[in-house]
């Protein structure tokens, strides 16, 4: 019994002293991911980037000593979801910021939230909306949606097609993707011939793109995160379209490709550099963040990287060089450092932000990949390819 | 609109339909058997696939179904076993309420199990992009797998339930459950049958649409609207009635595709399963006296 009352008092005593110690030198970060769920591809790998990362961080003794406390909620795409977790890492966990959410639908959602209770927001979605307008405390950090389809209208350009058959998932991504495709076309010289929305959870397209192939269309522009992009491929080649078929840079996880099989063959889509680490050269600055991030990841969770753990990757890294340039963990302070962060090497790019700029990255942060036998390959100089889609 | 297109669309028409009747069918059998709406029906369809799809990998593809099949019906068997025999006259609300509950249970564990990513076993025969074609229209050789199976097995259960003994006495216990146990049938096993039966024709559809559809830890909600839809559109029931209502929505979805923007597709599979239930409830080709002697 004796022990038993010293154990405690010792044990309180412990916790007495610890608390304040612990208190202070913890930075609380919150993640809003779809970790289960339609956007799962995205979410899920996100997650787990942020726990290798965190864990890394924390055993290198934490930013600036201070260790790192990660906090994790699936919101399995769901935006009402997000809005409420936002709330609660916002007013209960006080939390210094939130990476995410995945998508941009929830994203949008929780904009105008973090912007009033001045919650920083790294969002790991890419609809162009999300920093345009600025939003003060609002960041993303994959690449530009606007940049992505000027990439894809310029290899059109160069494959001398004009006529596009564009299909979206009806998610905030999707709705994003076409209306920039809508926008942009004419000014790029292309015309849009039929412009279709689908559901997320679509099991099968075939009426969608037979309705894309009836209209004309020359090249079919799927933008979706959902697995139902690879069932637009595969329905696209049964009903017999010859033509180039491009994605978004949705299309950066290799699962699509597998789900997809050999209808995924020679699809063109706009990428970071992560799916093509490999073949950079020796001297590309973005070479050895890419290796280690990829190497890092695969060795721990037995997986093949994808450019959206990438996007949870460069914001954490971005919140780290903020929290060190600041020196302390103070949302404004590591707010307006964020905003002079330049040349910072990530995973999508070479970030420069600026107060106008809250995404930092331009049209050069992407490569056109495809898929040849399975794999994202880089797609050959477009003179070359000119010749073989039109054979097809 | 000319011809071609029209096939086409047909033919999209037919998969979405066949794959709805499928489900269609499960719900009909443990309806028949025990009067309930069992909501997990569509996770019976998931559990087919995603257990075939892990099977796969240490066995040929035959072999793979058939155990999956095999297992998802020792999981519906033991559902029954554990959650509705002991029940003594449940009422309907809580039979919903207890199958919503097991397909939201199946759902997170297989989650657990299998994670979030999609799954699809291989294309029976013939890859991704093979098709055959008539004239412009491309048919997926899956496609006719899946109206195969599904004319097999509304094939197999018609002479299950009236030319064998075990069919009549499922079928006795539906129409009577009274009068059944007094002539010696033990209606609780007929309970647990249908269970064992519905599983494995969901499981069956479950592996036979995974390369059209994918499959993934949640993906047997959307199959179980879709499908009850269809039961009840077709008259809840009556299995030939489910395959003819199965087509009809799905050759409407199709064909709704070439008129609106297709995200309003499950609209129009809504709108009509309303329009049925109010003016219609006995379904399209139910009759009204017959359903209004069932106590749903």
């Amino acid at each position: 019994m004796k022990t038993v009352k010293i154990l405690a008092v010792l044990l309180l005593t412990f916790m007495v002293l610890a608390a304040p110690a612990f208190a202070k030198d913890t930075i609380k970060i919150g993640a809003i991911l779809a970790v289960t769920g339609p956007a799962s591809f995205l979410g899920a790998p996100e997650a787990k980037t942020l726990e290798m990362l965190v864990e890394d961080i924390n055993k290198k003794g934490g930013i600036k000593g201070m260790k790192v406390e990660l906090i994790i909620k699936d919101s399995g795409a769901n935006p009402e979801k997000a809005l409420s977790f936002a709330k609660q890492l916002i007013e209960e966990d006080k939390v210094l910021a939130i990476i995410g959410p995945s998508t941009s639908g929830e994203t949008m959602k929780i904009k105008s939230v973090a912007e009033e209770a001045k919650a920083i927001l790294l969002s790991c979605a890419a609809a162009e909306v999300i920093v345009n307008p600025v939003a003060k405390y609002v960041f993303k950090t994959p690449q530009m949606d606007k940049d992505a389809v000027i990439k894809i209208f310029q290899q059109m350009k160069a494959m001398k097609l004009v006529k596009a058959g564009v299909l979206a998932s009806n998610t905030g991504f999707g709705k994003a993707g076409k209306e920039q495709i809508e926008k942009l076309a004419a000014e790029h010289g292309i015309q849009v011939v039929a412009s279709e929305a689908y559901d997320s959870k679509a099991t099968d397209l075939t009426a969608e793109v037979t309705k894309v192939k009836a209209a004309g269309a020359e090249a079919i522009i799927n933008w979706s995160i959902e697995p139902a992009q690879a069932i637009v491929i595969k329905n696209a080649r049964q009903i017999g379209f010859k033509g180039p078929i491009f994605q978004s840079h949705g299309f950066g996880n290799i699962k699509y490709v597998e789900a997809a099989g050999e209808a995924a063959e020679g699809v063109i889509f706009p990428a970071g550099r992560l799916l093509i680490a490999d073949v950079l050269p020796k001297n590309h600055p973005q070479k050895a963040v890419l290796t280690k991030y990829k190497k890092d990841y695969e060795s721990k969770f037995k997986e093949e990287a994808s450019t959206f753990g990438g996007h949870a990757y460069d914001a954490m890294l971005i919140l780290t060089k903020a929290i060190e340039k600041a020196g302390k963990a103070d949302k404004e302070a590591v707010r307006s450092a964020i905003e002079g962060l330049k040349g910072v090497v990530g995973t999508a790019g070479i970030f420069n932000f600026t107060a106008q700029d809250h995404n930092g990255l331009d049209i050069n942060a992407f490569e056109m990949l495809t898929v040849k036998k399975g794999k994202f390959v880089l797609l050959s100089a477009p003179s070359q390819k000119e010749g073989a889609s039109k054979k097809k | 609109m000319n011809i071609e297109l029209l096939s086409q669309y047909l033919v999209a028409g037919i998969t979405y339909g066949t794959i709805y009747a499928i489900v269609a069918i499960g719900f009909n059998i443990i309806y028949n058997a025990t009067g309930i709406i069992n909501f997990a029906q569509g996770e019976f369809v998931m559990l087919g696939g995603m257990i075939a799809v892990s099977l796969h990998t240490i066995m040929p593809l035959p072999a793979a179904i058939l155990a999956a099949v095999l297992a998802t019906m020792i999981i519906g068997a033991l559902i029954e076993v554990i959650f509705i025999r002991w029940l003594d006259n449940p009422s309907v609300l809580r039979m919903i309420i207890i199958t919503i509950g097991i397909s939201i249970f199946i759902r997170e564990a297989a989650l657990h199990i299998w994670g979030e990513g999609v799954r699809a076993l291989p294309y029976f025969t013939g890859t991704e992009v093979t098709v055959f074609s008539i004239g412009d229209v491309h048919i997926s050789p899956q496609v006719l797998w899946v109206t195969g199976v599904s004319a097999v097995i509304v094939l197999l259960l018609n002479f299950f339930f009236d030319y064998t003994l075990l069919g009549r006495q499922m079928r006795a216990c539906s129409a009577n459950r009274d009068a059944a146990q007094l002539c010696g049938i033990s209606a609780k096993n007929m309970v647990t049958l249908s269970f064992i039966l519905s599983a494995g024709i969901g499981a069956l559809a479950g592996c036979v649409v995974s390369p059209i559809t994918y499959v993934q830890y949640d993906s047997g909600t959307g199959l179980a609207i879709k499908g009850f839809t269809v039961a009840i559109l077709g008259g809840l029931g009556n299995s030939t009635a489910a395959i003819a209502a199965g087509l009809l929505l799905g050759i409407i979805e199709s064909f709704s595709v070439s008129l609106m923007p297709s995200a309003f597709k499950d609209v129009v599979s809504i709108t009509i399963l309303l329009l049925i239930l109010f003016v219609r409830p006995s379904g399209i080709f139910g009759s009204a006296e017959a359903s209004r002697l069932k106590e749903f």
